[in-house]
């Protein structure tokens, strides 16, 4: 036992003294957190509009100063020739392009329907629809009170017709939603990323500074070792999870409705699954480099696949299916019920006992190599 | 089997792919002994050693180490042994203190007795001073001396050690010595795979590897005496023109440099007046030959050379030259020496 503590006392000092590790383990969960709380979140702000006003009417003035005091919106004015809008767009100087025709304000004093042209760049195509939709949403809500103050200036109340036609999107405004989304899921991914980093490394780095031949000599068993070389992970990985719970809940107020131990006891289990992962990776490689490389190219595409960032049932039915075989897929289903749906066992059954599946059987395999390569 | 040997090795073999590392190799060392093993790169030193200690498999042979088997069971020879590997294998983001705590613990010492241990070895290799220094901060001979330490932390009984001093400065090695003479009145046995012969020769007995098989093994001393070529050292000038007129003799079995001087080997039954001559008339200058002492290194070299001779033996079918030198390719250490003439260096000028 004391040969053990000693071993797991013996990776801790080593982490303290391994800036690379260092950074990992304390800089990148609250990176991550702050990357996809914020940056990264699907909410639009200030995304760059032009408009081109050939009305130049109190109504149309009216309409830029709306879009303008709009959080979501940074408004470049500009006049005169419709066509230089998309000049703009191509340039990539705003992602948005508004014209106003000339009859703008007069279609809303008969109480008809006013057209509005709207250039939408679709490169980055998510964020442009989302983008958009506000943009509408905008209008539209706008176009209403326009057309309400257009039609009392000339004397016809009553008129409720829109002024401006527009698709309403159910999300609009749906400010925070974001972040309820993506905080949960950083505490899922981080937990992958750190765990097979470092345990992807766990023979390789022992192997290639030649630190292994001693190891071996020593009579420490195999089963030791692979203790010895997985719990440290397990616990850093937990003190990240820890880190990003408490800032979910203290700085965005994510609302957290379920129960704290099941959360933890999933995500022991699902470090069975990352951490075997890591030790096949690290028992295949012959390098660091390779095995850090190998881990990149596993990590990512479970990140993609697993509904992280894009729900699953948006990608094609193929894809879906391939997203079955992603433990991370399960474990964010669960790490998001608990969090905002407060669920527990009861619904989240099925998910659980294939994240245990997963996990036994990884690490089972992970051990294997592990044994087979010392 | 015998009580008294530490290690016993029989019929040990080892492949890896289709080159055979170690080729039916047997081996007995008794216990506080200094055995020495040496041989030409990828002779299969390293491979034997791995086997030894348990972490490398061996295809067929029977290996014994400190009273129990390395085959079956490699925890209990693991637990009773040091191992020095060639390359530097401790942890270079650990202090030298840590990296004892780490091996001492790892072998389960108690920490009661290792601290006291750990003292004394700081203190003869001159390592005290720098016992919070990070390995990675460590010239390369107290690494060595390092290794050493955390080899010797759980007082093993058998010492195994590869190449332990290669690239490491003279005084390093002194200190390094230093611990190990000091081990066989502990009833330490050692094992040692080096490339300097001055370091067999502080051995009990030398075992020669060649090609996976011990060609030879005895003392020093017996080994030297072996030799029945008789060895001259010579200084002349121009050097290479010497060198290259000496090699084409064909009484003289080989030529090594040392220094400005020249080692010429000569047959037994060679005159060497003829070969100083030979030079003369060549032109060749300032001749001062002496005899000497053959080393273990003139050992080493006559023994590649008898080992080229017995391939061609192979190779014409007929019986070489160099069956006449009479030297068994083991020589049991009971055997007398054989009696030769000119122990004595030949004053310089001396033909």
């Amino acid at each position: 036992m004391s040969r053990l503590a000693h071993l797991i006392k013996k990776e801790f000092t080593q982490v303290r003294r391994d800036p690379a590790v260092l950074r990992l383990i304390l800089i990148a969960p609250i990176m991550q957190l702050v990357l996809f709380g914020y940056a990264a979140s699907n909410d639009v702000r200030n995304v760059p509009v032009a408009i081109c006003d050939q009305d130049n009417s109190a109504d149309s003035r009216q309409l830029a100063e709306e879009i303008s005091q709009s959080r979501y919106f940074h408004l470049t004015p500009m006049a005169g020739d419709p066509r230089a809008l998309e000049g703009l767009l191509l340039r990539g100087t705003v992602q948005i392009g508004l014209h106003v025709p000339r009859d703008f304000h007069r279609t809303l004093e008969r109480g008809q329907t006013a057209q509005v042209g709207m250039y939408v760049d679709g490169t980055d195509s998510n964020n442009a629809t989302v983008a958009a939709a506000y943009l509408t949403g905008l209008l539209r809500a706008r176009g209403v009170s326009l057309a309400e103050r257009s039609a009392r200036a000339a004397g016809r109340r009553g008129v409720t017709m829109p002024g401006i036609r527009s698709e309403p999107r159910v999300w609009y405004n749906q400010d925070l939603k974001s972040v309820n989304f993506m905080v949960p899921g950083v505490f899922a991914m981080i937990l992958l990323v750190l765990t097979v980093n470092l345990a992807s490394l766990a023979i390789v780095r022992e192997r290639e500074t030649g630190t292994l031949e001693q190891l071996l000599v020593t009579p420490l068993r195999a089963r030791e070792l692979l203790i010895g070389k997985t719990v440290p992970f397990a616990l850093m990985a937990m003190f990240d999870a820890g880190i990003i719970f408490l800032l979910a809940r203290g700085w965005f107020h994510v609302p957290f409705r379920g129960s704290m131990a099941l959360l933890f006891g999933m995500a022991l289990v699902f470090l069975l699954h990352s951490l075997g992962l890591g030790l096949v990776i690290s028992a295949l490689a012959r390098t660091q480099q390779e095995a850090q490389l190998t881990a990149f190219m596993v990590v990512m595409p479970n990140i993609l696949l697993s509904g992280f960032m894009y729900p699953v049932e948006n990608m094609p039915v193929v894809i879906q299916y391939v997203t079955y075989l992603i433990p991370l897929r399960y474990f964010l289903q669960i790490v998001r019920g608990i969090f905002l749906r407060g669920v527990g066992v009861e619904v989240l059954w099925p998910q659980m006992a294939m994240l245990v599946g997963f996990g036994v059987v990884t690490f089972a395999i992970g051990a294997l190599a592990f044994r087979k390569r010392l | 089997m015998s009580g008294d040997l530490a290690v016993q090795v029989r019929g040990l073999r080892k492949a890896f792919e289709d080159v055979v590392a170690v080729d039916g190799l047997d081996l007995e060392v008794g216990t506080g002994e200094i055995m020495g093993l040496v041989g030409p790169d990828g002779a299969g030193k390293t491979t034997t050693l791995r086997m030894l200690c348990g972490i490398l498999l061996p295809d067929a042979g029977e290996v014994r180490v400190a009273g129990h088997d390395a085959v079956r069971d490699p925890e209990e020879v693991k637990a009773r042994i040091g191992y020095v590997p060639q390359r530097f294998s401790l942890h270079r983001d650990l202090t030298v203190n840590e990296n004892i705590a780490y091996l001492a613990d790892l072998y389960t010492v108690p920490p009661g007795t290792w601290t006291a241990r750990r003292e004394e070895l700081l203190e003869i290799t001159q390592m005290a001073p720098f016992r919070d220094r990070l390995a990675a901060a460590l010239s390369g001979g107290m690494r060595q001396k390092l290794s050493l330490i955390c080899a010797l932390i759980h007082r093993p009984q058998v010492l195994l050690l590869d190449e332990p001093t290669t690239g490491v400065d003279p005084l390093s090695r002194r200190d390094f010595w230093q611990i190990l003479y000091d081990l066989p009145r502990q009833g330490v046995t050692m094992l040692l795979c080096t490339p300097y012969m001055d370091e067999a020769a502080r051995c009990n007995r030398v075992a020669f590897l060649h090609q996976g098989q011990i060609l030879r093994q005895d003392t020093p001393a017996a080994l030297r005496e072996s030799i029945h070529s008789r060895i001259f050292e010579v200084r002349c000038r121009p050097q290479h023109l010497a060198r290259e007129m000496l090699k084409r003799l064909p009484l003289v079995e080989g030529v090594e440099v040392f220094g400005d001087r020249l080692h010429v080997t000569l047959r037994p039954e060679a005159a060497p007046a003829e070969a100083w001559r030979a030079l003369r008339e060549a032109g060749v200058g300032e001749l001062a030959p002496r005899e000497v002492e053959p080393s273990l290194e003139d050992v080493f070299v006559a023994m590649g050379g008898e080992v080229e001779n017995r391939k061609s033996e192979v190779g014409n079918g007929e019986d070489g030259e160099s069956g006449g030198t009479g030297v068994s390719p083991i020589l049991p250490s009971g055997e007398p020496p054989p009696p030769r003439t000119g122990e004595t260096p030949v004053p310089p000028g001396g033909k």
